[in-house]
């Protein structure tokens, strides 16, 4: 059902190894950020970062609150500008947002104007895509994430967890190459959190696109990631880079075996080591 | 229907009713003189012997009100996404208008009829500047309070702002349109009669002028009835088109 929309072919074979190196999706040097605030005072916010997205990997980033999580996946995202620094997507300097990259907020950001399907259709009509193409695919899309029987419904009547499920059919009607997600789940209570993030595992695994995503939670970092960044308190750096070398596709017994453990105390003591010194 | 319902549905116009006899009572009681005021059973009366001329003179005060409302519309909807989106004209425009906004209109009415002379646009004018400054605030604090999510939602997708007017902007502002709306209609109302007070040959508030002056209060007070239930239908349209529009709002 899913072949159609799954990028099996290239990135997949990257993740895994076994394919040719290529361009970075992403490629940062020394990327800082400043804010002027409205009294004229200058906020350090971010940087100096490097960082390195390959294709076909899921990044996870943790850090303190206001450490400039958000900051990094907006300059990302194209939507926000660079004090300094390069920045570079597929190899092309980035500085402005891009339909290649889908995004989930972390409010779910549906128009209560429309209904679920025309929300999950809002790319096409905005990229001027084929109609009946991409009717089709937003419901497949529907049809994946459970939402089948919702899609005339306004969204203001569906849940918390199907709103975020609705959000990212939409960041994937335009099949984005690479996806951003700033703390998606972060809303939801801890069951819908972790129902969710292990469905997004398994459309993961299915589907090989390119993820960077933002989380206060660690096991859902680790869970999903193959990568977790974790970042000093403001101005954010990334502090360390950890490789999540668990067995996939993952699931719920994930979180139990030894090596989960192992990787999650030592993020734990990177985050809270901090605070002491 | 259960008896706690029924009884909601009667005490209305019980009390209603409970208020007109006493007044009705009252008037007579104390033998108030119609020309100070009437009874309603003299209102209604007058109401009934004076039909043609309070529904002709109706259509005319409508007609005004109508016609200045959306006059004002049109004029408030480009003006208030002109401030909205442009930062100079925000500087420029919005501090102006809010000056102006602050006159009272009353005081203007003399001077609109010196401008626009004797003809229905006196009328219209002043209708038009009552209801021009309530759309147009509202309007701008409606494009204003588009939450930034949605428009970097847009932006992410690469959307001309072109677009983003006429995707997010234009319906996230519907609502604080309706308020602005809701608001000036009964502006309206009050305007229209406003300008036939100064100057008119017709016309609801015309009429009342006229009757008051001849002693002829019942039929001022069946013109001033006709004006209220024009205003408050003139609110419930607007409400029922808001309900038909806006079905997203709690
Ligand atoms: N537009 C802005 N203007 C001024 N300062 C800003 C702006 N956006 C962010 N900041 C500042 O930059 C810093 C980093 O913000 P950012 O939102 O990236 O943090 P975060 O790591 O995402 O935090 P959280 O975990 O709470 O979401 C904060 O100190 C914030 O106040
Ligand atoms: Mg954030």
């Amino acid at each position: 059902m899913t072949a159609d929309i799954a990028r099996s072919d290239v990135e997949r074979a990257e993740r895994t190894g076994t394919g040719r190196p290529s361009v970075p999706v992403i490629h940062l040097r020394d990327v800082i950020k400043r804010f002027r605030e409205k009294t004229g005072r200058e906020v350090h916010a971010l940087g100096p970062v490097d960082l390195t997205i390959r294709p076909g990997e899921f990044v996870c980033v943790v850090g303190p609150s206001g450490c400039g999580k958000s900051t990094l996946l907006r300059l990302i995202a194209g939507l926000e500008a660079a004090s300094g620094g390069t920045l570079r997507r597929y190899g092309q300097p980035l500085d402005a947002p891009s339909h290649e990259v889908g995004i989930i907020f972390q409010e779910h950001v549906l128009f209560p104007w429309a209904s679920v399907l025309e929300n999950v259709l809002l790319p096409a009509d905005v990229l001027g895509l084929e109609k009946s193409a991409a009717q089709a695919r937003a419901w497949r899309l529907l049809e994946m994430t459970g939402l089948r029987d919702f899609a005339h419904h306004c969204p203001q009547n569906l849940s918390g967890g199907m709103k975020q499920r609705a959000a990212f059919c939409r960041a994937m009607l335009a099949d984005p190459r690479f996806l951003l997600l700033d703390e998606p789940f972060g809303a939801l209570d801890a069951l819908t959190r972790e129902e969710l993030s292990l469905e997004l595992s398994r459309l993961w695994d299915e589907l090989g696109r390119t993820a960077f995503m933002i989380t206060h939670d660690i096991e859902e970092a680790i869970l999903l990631g193959d990568r977790v960044l974790v970042m000093s308190p403001r101005p954010g750096r990334i502090e360390a880079d950890i490789a999540i070398d668990l067995p996939r596709p993952r699931s719920i017994d994930t979180a139990a075996l030894p090596r989960f453990q192992e990787i999650k105390n030592q993020v734990r003591h990177l985050i809270f080591g901090h605070r002491k010194g | 229907m259960s008896f706690s319902s029924l009884g909601g549905r009667l005490l209305i116009p019980v009390v209603y009713l409970a208020m007109l006899s006493a007044w009705e009572g009252l008037t007579l009681y104390f033998s108030v003189p119609s020309w100070v005021l009437p009874a309603p059973s003299e209102i209604l009366a007058a109401g009934v012997e004076w039909a043609p001329e309070l529904a002709t003179n109706a259509l005319v005060t409508l007609r005004e009100t109508v016609f200045g409302f959306l006059l004002a519309l049109a004029l408030s909807l480009p003006l208030a996404a002109l401030i909205a989106f442009n930062a100079l004209a925000r500087r420029i425009i919005y501090p102006v208008l809010l000056g102006l906004q602050s006159i009272p209109k009353v005081a203007l009415a003399p001077l609109v009829l010196l401008w626009f002379g004797f003809s229905e646009w006196p009328k219209i004018v002043i209708v038009v500047l009552v209801c021009f400054f309530p759309i147009l605030v509202n309007v701008v604090a409606g494009f204003d309070a588009v939450p930034k999510s949605m428009l970097d939602m847009m932006r992410s997708l690469g959307a001309s702002q072109h677009m983003i007017l006429r995707r997010l902007r234009l319906p996230a502002a519907l609502p604080a349109l309706f308020t602005g709306c809701k608001v000036a209609i009964t502006f309206a109302v009050i305007g229209a009669v406003i300008g036939e007070f100064v100057s008119a040959q017709s016309g609801l508030g015309y009429l009342i002028l006229i009757t008051t002056s001849q002693s002829q209060t019942p039929v001022a007070f069946a013109a001033l009835l006709l004006l209220t239930v024009m205003s408050v239908a003139l609110f419930y349209i607007l409400e029922y088109l808001e309900k038909r529009v806006v079905t997203w709002s709690p």
